[in-house]
């Protein structure tokens, strides 16, 4: 056992038996962070925060949400919109949170791709955090269902029926999933059980993970160089701050994330208080009707993409298709055969891979929602054969792609 | 700069899809329809200066509302309760006291002239078919017609209360409640306002015998409505959140325009009755607007405070690292 003194103050009593001395610098004030980076490395600190106010706003919904068929609408258009005190708010914030967490995600996501910050050691970076994106969509589709509008009820009929694998008939899983042969009281209780326990743990694992992650190989920078971070945390610490290429996480990181995350707090407040509209779908504001299918399903802005691969071919090629579109971000860092860890800019072919797939993912986005009809489905179509032509382009183009 | 110029990079492509997602996509889905302001082109205008007097005599005389319709401002009760109503004529004729003020009067004149037609149901109610609307259409009293109707109309307006004095809830009563419910209680200047059902506001019920009997009598009202109507009118509780202001009014104003060969007839309302309804669809289904304006002030100035601090701070910190 170890030797225990007598505590001269409650942080030397701490220190003796949480060490937080030490893990206060290991986690903080001596975990290095390169200087040259943009407030893009904030994105990871504004997801934090994002998620947070989803948690937080969650359990507030959760005390009086009913998750019940014939109670659960009105418990929410009702009973938390209308009579619980500030109960509109965690509605709006945890809506509005669900929605823009998912357009700082992409926009993580994209830095990370335009950086090349998935290789050379950071490729447990990136799988975790696609594992994050995983649990989040399936997070944000659970809670879709919740109110129980038409909108949950009519996205939830047709993910489920993805499952039946089109010619493959599996109309088994389909019902195994529902726990009935359309969605109904089984089909809410385990979707409810799904978003308020099992996927929102998951995401707390993963986010350890994710950070974990990053602990070695420390996060990328602005021009992808190589760092000495002991040599440069040496010459911090000896004082020469203004030379150093590194900083702190605490406080000189932290400070800087701040800045941004209060920036983006009056974008997302904004949005909270005066424009909430695009993250809650008006048609969901009907009562699900099983009877009554509505003249457009969709699924959110955030899936468009992925649901409009699925759409412009027949079943299987689109089932196909669509599975390859899920699982395919996992392969970037082993798809990406150069060895440069710089941005794109510098990357020749690659440059232009990285606008035409960020691009073509905005066109699919849109066609996404459009009714498939004439001209529509012609550009999704091409813009769904784009996104998988670029992927299997991505080994090619980086294979030949100069070492800089 | 780099830093502005990035994000300048995002913005652009964050706004461009949110429009497209948002504006282009539903400018696709739904078709745009401007509202005429509750004009009713279609209908003729009222030429004839309408006598109150005589209108009064047509209407309980030869004109044969009150056979029909209550008008409880003069003391008239309905001359069937509601059920008993519905069950004759599909649905309950509505209480006559406030149509002067909440109907549009070149509306009423077409209506007492010709409801099917004003009512824009004609594809349901053929009468060279024999297909004839529960309301009779009135083809005078023996003198001019346009005239005994323009006097009907005045009549109307007499007895109606002032439009300030038409609250919300009367205007949604009188014009939609005979065929919509609206399950949501509501609150208003602190006092709680009970569910409305076709039948009219459901009370509270010590009794839970008296409430089952109150229960019957709006599924056999409902019943009968279902069967005039060929499905039953929803529950308009959130549809100002599902539908919002610009599609009810001009779906109001004429449900053809959305909805070709409903069973929903023009109502036939004037624009500020419109108003009045959109204000207790509001005041139903978005009951805590006004607190999130005033929240949301606070918050955004508190917001700002922050984003200033956190700027100054991060000045700060940094001063040493260049
Ligand atoms: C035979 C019964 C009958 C008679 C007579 C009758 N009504 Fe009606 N009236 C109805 C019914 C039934 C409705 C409801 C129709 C519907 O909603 O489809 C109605 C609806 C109305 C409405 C509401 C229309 C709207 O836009 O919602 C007004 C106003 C009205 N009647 C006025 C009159 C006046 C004025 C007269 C006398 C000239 C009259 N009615 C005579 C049965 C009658
Ligand atoms: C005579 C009965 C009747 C009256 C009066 C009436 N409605 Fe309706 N309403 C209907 C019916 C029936 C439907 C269903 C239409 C359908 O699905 O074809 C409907 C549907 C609606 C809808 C839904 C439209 C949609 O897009 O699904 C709205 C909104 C609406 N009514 C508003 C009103 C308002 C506001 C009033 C009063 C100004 C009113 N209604 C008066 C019968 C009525
Ligand atoms: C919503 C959950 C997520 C949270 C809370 C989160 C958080 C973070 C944080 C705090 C960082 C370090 C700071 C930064 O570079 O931004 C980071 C880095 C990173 N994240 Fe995430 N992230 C999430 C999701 C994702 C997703 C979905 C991906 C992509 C698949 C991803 C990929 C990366 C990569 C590659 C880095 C390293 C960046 C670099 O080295 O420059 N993350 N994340």
């Amino acid at each position: 056992m170890a030797h225990f003194t007598k505590a001269t103050s409650l942080h030397d009593w701490l220190n003796q038996r949480l060490a937080i001395d030490t893990l206060r610098r290991v986690l903080a004030t001596e975990y290095w962070i390169p200087k040259n980076i943009n407030f893009l490395w904030a994105m990871g600190m504004v997801l934090a925060i994002t998620f947070a106010f989803l948690l937080v706003s969650g359990i507030f919904l959760l005390m009086y949400y009913q998750p019940n068929v014939d109670l659960a609408f009105d418990s929410v258009n009702y009973t938390i919109m209308q009579e619980v005190g500030y109960g509109w708010l965690w509605r709006h914030v945890h809506g509005v949170a669900a929605s823009v967490v998912f357009l700082i995600i992409y926009i993580h996501m994209f830095t990370g791709i335009y950086y090349g910050s998935y290789k050379k050691g950071r490729e447990m970076i990136w799988l975790s955090g696609m594992l994050l994106f995983v649990a989040f969509s399936a997070e944000a589709f659970s809670g879709y269902m919740l109110p129980w509008g038409q909108m949950s009820y009519w996205a939830g009929m047709v993910i489920t029926n993805l499952f039946a694998g089109g010619s493959l008939h599996a109309d088994g899983l389909v019902e195994w999933i529902r726990g009935d042969y359309v969605p109904a009281q089984a089909f809410l209780n385990r979707f409810f059980m799904l978003h308020v326990l099992l996927i929102p743990l998951a995401i707390i694992g993963l986010i350890v993970l994710h950070f974990g992650a990053l602990r070695i190989p420390h996060v990328n920078n602005q021009d992808g160089e190589e760092i000495d971070f002991e040599a440069e945390a040496a010459k911090y610490k000896a004082g020469d701050k203004a030379n150093s290429k590194v900083i702190a996480f605490v406080n000189d990181f932290m400070s800087k994330d701040m800045m941004v995350v209060g920036i983006y707090l009056i974008f997302f407040f904004y949005l909270v208080f005066y424009h909430y509209d695009f993250a809650m779908d008006p048609v969901n504001f009907d009562p699900a009707n099983g009877l009554k299918t509505p003249a457009h399903i969709y699924p959110e802005w955030y899936f468009l993409w992925s649901y409009e691969i699925l759409r412009p071919f027949s079943t299987d090629v689109g089932l196909i298709a669509f599975a390859f579109a899920q699982v395919i971000f996992f392969a970037l860092p082993f798809l990406d055969r150069s060895p440069n860890a710089v941005p794109a800019s510098r990357r020749g072919l690659f440059k232009f891979w990285f606008w035409a797939m960020l691009i073509d993912m905005i066109v699919l986005t849109a066609m996404g929602k459009v009714p498939p009809e004439g001209m529509f489905s012609a550009i999704g179509f091409y813009a769904a054969l784009t996104f998988i032509g670029l992927w299997i382009a991505l080994p090619f183009i980086t294979k030949f792609e100069k070492k800089v | 700069m780099k830093e502005l110029f990035i994000l300048a990079v995002v913005t652009v492509f964050t706004l461009l899809t949110y429009y497209l997602v948002e504006p282009f996509a539903h400018s696709q889905m739904h078709k745009h329809i401007e509202s005429e302001g509750f004009a009713y082109k279609d209908l003729p205008a009222l030429t004839k200066k309408g006598d109150a007097e005589h209108g009064k005599e047509l209407v309980m005389g030869a004109g044969a509302c009150v056979g029909c319709h209550g008008i409880k401002a003069e003391g008239m009760p309905a001359p069937m309760d509601a059920v008993t109503a519905a069950q004759s004529y599909g649905v309950n004729p509505p209480d006559l006291s406030t149509a002067g003020a909440i109907y549009e009067p070149k509306f009423l004149a077409a209506l007492i002239k010709n409801p099917a037609h004003a009512l824009m149901v004609e594809h349901k109610f053929d009468e060279s078919k024999g297909q004839m609307h529960p309301m009779t259409s009135f083809y005078g009293a023996g003198g001019d017609l346009d005239q005994e109707i323009a006097d009907m109309v005045a009549y109307l307006q007499s007895i109606a209360p002032k439009a300030e004095e038409v609250t919300p809830a009367m205007a949604f009563e009188n014009a939609c409640g005979r065929c919509h419910a609206i399950h949501y209680e509501y609150n208003l200047d602190g006092e709680l306002h009970p569910s409305w059902t076709q039948i009219g506001e459901k009370p509270v019920f010590k009794k839970k015998q008296d409430e089952l009997k109150f229960e019957t009598k709006v599924l056999d009202y409902q019943e009968a409505l279902k069967k005039y109507m060929g499905t039953l009118p929803p529950d308009l509780s959130m549809y100002i959140r599902s539908r919002g202001e610009h599609y009810i009014k001009t779906f109001v104003e004429n449900p053809q325009n959305y909805l070709k060969g409903t069973a929903m007839p023009r109502v036939g309302v004037n624009a500020e009755a419109a108003e009045k309804i959109i204000e207790h669809l509001e005041n139903v289904g978005d009951s805590k607007r006004h607190k999130r304006e005033e929240v949301g002030k606070n918050v955004m100035i508190y917001i700002f405070i922050f984003a200033i601090f956190a700027i100054l701070w991060k000045k700060e910190v940094w001063r040493d690292l260049h």
